[in-house]
Parts: C-alpha cells; sequence; structure tokens
C-alpha cells in the first residue's frame, strides 16, 4: 500500500504540491490527470524518492520513503517507474538494457536474469529485437523495453509518468496495450496520464489534479462520467 | 646557389638507435596518459564537488595548464624546482610536464562529456535500485568514454610531440635528445629532424589507427 500524507514540494520559491493525501490499495490502479504544473508527475518521482519532499509523509508498505535512515535503493526495487522520455541506456543492447539491474542489484546470475529478460521482453512483445540496440528502436518500441526493464525487478508497484505523451500517434496503442495487460494481471499502478478514455478503462479510482492538490477524486465513472466540481469539467472539455 | 649534398647513410647508420629513442618517447607519453587520465578523474571530481578548495585548486590547475606553452610547465618543473633546492631528473620533469598538460586538458573534456550525458540516465539508473556508485560505473561512464574517446586519442598524440620539449632540459635519450646528440655530432641537421619527424608522424599515425579499431570493438552502438 502507497500511503501519501499531507506532501508538500517546492522547487525553490514555487510550490508544487500543496497538500496531497492519497492512498493506493494493492492490486489498485489509480490515475492522475490534469493539467500541466498542477504537480501529478512531481508527485510520482516523490513516490519512489526520486524527488525530496518539504514536509508530510508518504510510505511505501509502512515504510517511510523520505526518512534519513531508509534504504532507498532496497525500496526502489519494489517501485518500477516508466517515464515520459523512456531512458533507454544506449550502450546496451534491449536483452542487456533489462538484464542489467536484476544482475547487479538483485545480483541474479546470468542466466536467470537473461531468462526474466526474454520473458518480460517477450511479454511486451520485443522478443524479436533481444541483440538490437535501443537506438534503432522506434519510440513506442523503446517505451516497451522500458516497461519491460521495469517489471524484471518484479516490482509489487509500478508508476507510470506520461508513458505515451511523448510517442507519435501511431505508437501510443502500443504502449496502452501493454499497461493495460499489466493493469489485468492485478498490478498495483499509479498512472499519470492524459489518455483520459484509458483512464476511464483501467482505472479503479481517477485523482484530478490541479494548483498543487487533489481536486476531485472517486471512480471513472464519478470523475471523468459525472465530474461534479466546475474545474474538472473545463478540464475534461479542455482536452477532448 | 644550393650545393647541400644529402648524407642519408648517416642517418640511416643512426636508425637503431633512434628507434630506441622512439620507444621511449612512446613510453613517456603513454605513462603521462595513464597519469594525466586518473588526475584528470580527480579534478572532475573535485570541481563538481561542494569543497571550495578543492574547487579552486582544480580550476587553477585546469586554467594554467591549459593557458600557458607546455614548454614553460616543463622548464619550470626543472630549473625553477631546482632554484628550491628539489632536483628532479630531466625525464622525470618531462614526464611532469606534460602530466601536468594533458591533466588539464582532458578534465575539460571529461566536464564536457558528463554534460553531454542526460541526467535523466542517471534517474532511470537510480530508479532501478541502483547505487549512485553503480549508476556512474554501469551507465554514466561507459557513455563519457565513447564521448571523450576522439579528445583522448588526440591529447596522446598530443603527448608524443610534447615529448620532443624534454631535450630543452637534457633528456638526451628520447627521440628528438638521440637526434639532436647525432646533429651535434656531424651536423647533419635535415637528414636526422626529417627522419625523426618521419619516426614522430608515424608513432601519431599508429595512434590513430589503433585507436579506430579499439573503439570498433569497444562502441558497439
Amino acid at each position: 500500500m502507497i500511503e501519501i500524507d499531507n506532501v508538500h514540494k517546492s522547487f525553490g520559491e514555487l510550490d508544487v504540491i500543496k497538500g496531497v493525501s492519497l492512498r493506493v490499495n494493492k492490486g489498485e490502479v489509480v490515475s492522475i490527470i490534469g493539467g500541466s504544473g498542477s504537480g501529478k508527475s512531481t508527485l510520482l518521482m516523490c513516490i519512489n524518492g526520486l524527488e525530496s519532499i518539504k514536509s508530510g509523509s508518504i510510505r511505501v508498505d509502512g515504510t517511510e520513503v523520505h526518512a534519513p535512515g531508509t534504504d532507498i535503493n532496497k525500496l526502489r526495487q519494489k517501485i518500477g517507474i516508466v517515464f515520459q522520455q523512456w531512458n533507454a541506456f544506449p550502450h546496451l543492447t534491449v536483452l542487456e538494457n533489462v538484464m542489467l539491474a536484476p544482475r547487479k542489484v538483485l545480483g541474479r546470475s546470468k542466466q536467470d536474469a537473461e531468462e526474466m529478460a526474454v520473458k518480460q521482453l517477450t511479454h511486451v512483445g520485443l522478443a524479436d529485437k533481444l541483440k538490437v540496440f535501443p537506438g534503432k528502436l522506434s519510440g513506442g518500441q523503446q517505451q516497451r523495453m522500458a516497461i519491460a526493464r521495469a517489471l524484471a525487478m518484479s516490482p509489487d508497484y509500478m508508476l507510470f509518468d506520461e508513458a505515451t505523451s511523448a510517442l507519435d500517434p501511431q505508437l501510443v496503442g502500443e504502449v496502452l496495450d501493454t499497461m493495460r495487460l499489466l493493469a489485468e494481471e492485478g498490478m498495483t499502478m499509479v498512472l499519470v496520464t492524459h489518455e483520459i478514455r484509458f483512464a476511464r478503462d483501467v482505472s479503479d479510482r481517477v485523482a484530478f489534479f490541479r494548483n498543487g492538490l487533489v481536486h476531485e477524486i472517486g471512480t471513472p465513472d464519478q470523475v471523468i462520467g459525472n465530474p461534479q466540481k466546475p474545474e474538472t469539467i473545463d478540464f475534461l472539455k479542455s482536452i477532448n | 646557389m644550393f650545393d647541400y649534398t644529402f648524407h642519408w647513410r648517416a642517418a640511416y647508420k643512426a636508425l637503431p638507435d633512434m628507434l630506441a629513442g622512439a620507444w621511449v618517447t612512446f613510453e613517456t607519453a603513454a605513462l603521462s596518459m595513464v597519469f594525466g587520465v586518473i588526475i584528470a578523474l580527480l579534478l572532475t571530481l573535485m570541481r563538481q564537488g561542494r569543497n571550495p578548495v578543492l574547487r579552486g585548486f582544480a580550476a587553477t590547475w585546469i586554467s594554467i595548464a591549459r593557458n600557458t606553452p607546455s614548454l614553460f610547465q616543463i622548464y619550470i618543473l626543472y630549473f625553477g624546482l631546482g632554484s628550491f633546492g628539489l632536483h628532479v631528473s630531466s625525464w622525470f620533469a618531462l614526464l611532469a610536464g606534460i602530466t601536468f598538460n594533458n591533466a588539464g586538458y582532458l578534465a575539460e573534456n571529461f566536464r564536457g562529456g558528463l554534460k553531454a550525458v542526460p541526467d535523466t540516465q542517471l534517474r532511470a539508473a537510480r530508479s532501478l535500485g541502483m547505487s549512485a556508485a553503480q549508476a556512474y560505473r554501469l551507465i554514466v561512464v561507459p557513455q563519457l568514454l565513447r564521448i571523450v574517446f576522439y579528445p583522448l586519442t588526440n591529447q596522446m598524440v598530443w603527448a608524443v610531440l610534447m615529448t620532443s620539449l624534454g631535450v630543452i632540459v637534457g633528456l638526451n635519450n628520447d627521440l628528438t635528445g638521440v637526434t639532436q646528440d647525432y646533429n651535434v655530432k656531424t651536423f647533419r641537421t635535415f637528414e636526422f629532424f626529417a627522419l625523426a619527424a618521419v619516426l614522430y608522424y608515424l608513432i601519431a599515425k599508429a595512434i590513430v589507427a589503433v585507436a579506430r579499431i579499439l573503439s570498433w570493438r569497444l562502441f558497439r552502438y
């Protein structure tokens, strides 16, 4: 379970998160929607400690993410994240990209790591690209590789930071399909997304962020199908 | 008006000695690169760090190394330290001088290379649970190596050519030193220095060729 409690975060003078509380239960898929600058991506980065917080607390399975004594590397092993700009490691092949962390972080044998990597890459439909360097892949393929790379660590949680925003429109579908598959398999997921229809389909709950706060939260049918607050209605209108 | 007769025989006879000198030249340059790279890495770290003394030290080193003649750098290390009672051999002064110069230039290259590896690579590596040290070793440094590889090759060639400055502090067993000895004895300046120039040229070309082969093997992407 991810428990976010009254979190504040600022970049210098700029307050980006102003007291967000959110709970994500095991097996739940929560989507975060909202305009740019609303703090949704930053919150995601705070969950696995890639960004620090100013006050409040974030706990993952009861472990305080931002406490000084926390072994953050250990904690990150169970929180996979997929970035908007996929961030493939260009000097490693697709297979090596996915094998690296299980070998070096989890200490798996080469054979075990390779087996796991091939399994995950097959899962995302890249079984025929094992020996290829990421530079030769399309954006969609690189993003699916990034998903496989995160999954190879056998995480309990997956965070998606606008995973399809940087992709050409015709490549969005393949990445969303991969994410949908993951949701159906019961992975606990937090998605920051602009794909409203997708969010409505796969999410258990949807949170609308505005000015660094959770403005409206509920089931997809409530927040997207029948929003109550005028700002939510405006936002949904603006992106349709 | 042109009554000089070439005497190549004398130069050919000196060839074995000159080749031995060329080896000393190459060795000195290679050693200065090994130390240069290590010091350059340290300087790069110092400059990235928080300690203002170390930052200032690194900035000063890089600035002096890149903005004064390498001839002076070697000269000062030999005669300058000598006047304080610190006597070092000609060869050591040369090696130290070139190393000082290499480290300054390479540190600047490394800094540029680090900037060229996006922060997001580090972030992605850390997100997979890697420690900062692992992320640098496995993700950042391999990419950095490729970016600085050709500047590194250039500096190696430059180091070979800089060793010829050893003659001004009395070095007599490197390629220039040996050549100068023969020149003084025979006054066949053109023949000996032309031959030496050919040898320098071949060493430099060989370094570039080896670097090219190495880069094919190292950088697969």
